[in-house]
């Protein structure tokens, strides 16, 4: 006999993303596990069809999630499998993506917050409709090319030959600090400039740091940037070459990714763009 | 951590299937998002998250002006 109580046993339903209805987000229950590999359905209201699967009740209780996020594997674990979720049905169709830890206590509640949020959701459906994300990330890299080897050696391609990339690290060791970070400040400048023709929207993330900020040298510039989905090599093609000759500054893209960072609506209060 | 970090002029990949770095991804997990008023963990999916012990971990999260709480 289970020792839980009946609430805490139950399952509560976690939003990953909603859609337009009849997109094709009721046919991925299949490929795509949720989280704690819970099966994903869809909750239909207003013309729309939210992405839910259930979750434990008392892992993604308020004080659940708090302790979940002391752990940064578990954090990790449901951050990637959020973003699987909300990629699949990214290529699916145009879908909003929740933020992390989305909770509703059952289908009903999903189901009003789709009626009351739907005239907002179909307007930011519409404006992000065949649009990505993709992220523009400046560096200014100071540090040692061993040093770099030994960071991770994964992480990141080699942008141009390497023995080019030597090269431009020994140049850039002459240079002084100072000299580095105007030269990645003015670069990270150019850009939007760059790309403004291409970029519907843009929204300043803040510069990585901490532990997770693997990637070598300092970044300066973190941004996301709306594009057409058909314009995204065009993006791409525009950035190329920017810093190939500026020493010791790098310049990386992500994605495409789903448009987290322009997925706010604007009604909701403290919900605001995070453009800072 | 593998990343999906991609040099410039590499074509447009497919978005799905791809391992990206953890930090990217929580920029927009944790930054990104719609925002809506959750039965639970309401402020654990706002700026509270990072008011945790990770906040070390993933400052690029947190605000770099003194905490406001």
């Amino acid at each position: 006999m289970s020792t839980e109580a009946p609430a805490a046993a139950a399952g509560i339903s976690y939003v990953y993303a909603v859609g337009r209805a009849g997109t094709g987000l009721d046919t991925m229950s299949g490929p795509v596990p949720g989280l704690d590999g819970g099966v994903l359905r869809t909750v239909r209201a207003a013309g729309l069809d939210a992405l839910v699967s259930s979750v434990s009740a008392r892992t993604f209780s308020t004080e659940g999630m708090k302790a979940q996020m002391e752990d940064l594997k578990r954090l990790e674990e449901i951050a990637r499998t959020h973003h699987l979720v909300v990629e699949a049905a990214y290529a699916c169709s145009t879908v909003l993506p929740m933020r992390l830890a989305t909770v509703y206590l059952d289908d009903t509640r999903v189901t009003e917050m789709l009626h009351q949020r739907g005239a907002d959701f179909c307007g930011l459906l519409a404006r992000l409709e065949d649009h990505v994300e993709l992220g523009v990330k400046v560096y200014a890299d100071l540090r040692q090319p061993a040093e770099a080897e030994t960071a991770d050696a994964v992480s990141t391609p080699a942008p141009v030959s390497p023995g080019r990339a030597y090269l431009q690290k020994r140049r850039a060791q002459r240079r002084s600090t100072q000299d580095v970070y105007r030269a990645a400040g003015a670069l990270a400048a150019e850009v939007p400039g760059r790309v403004a023709a291409l970029a519907r929207d843009r929204v300043a993330h803040r510069p990585q740091q901490g532990e997770l900020a693997t990637a070598e040298g300092e970044n300066i510039a973190n941004d996301a940037y709306l594009v057409p989905a058909a314009r995204a090599g065009e993006f791409r093609a525009a950035l190329d070459g920017l810093a190939e000759d500026v020493p010791g500054v790098r310049i990386e893209i992500t994605g495409p990714w789903a448009p987290y960072s322009f997925a706010t609506p604007p009604a909701e209060a403290g919900g605001g763009r995070s453009e800072r | 951590m593998s990343g999906d970090v991609t040099s410039i002029g590499s074509g447009t990949e497919s978005l799905a299937g791809r391992q990206v770095a953890l930090i990217d991804l929580l920029d927009r997990l944790l930054n990104g998002g719609a925002v809506l008023t959750g039965d639970l963990v309401l402020s654990v999916a706002d700026v509270d998250l990072v008011h945790i012990n990770l906040r070390a971990v993933i400052r690029s999260i947190t605000s770099d002006e003194p905490a406001p709480w």
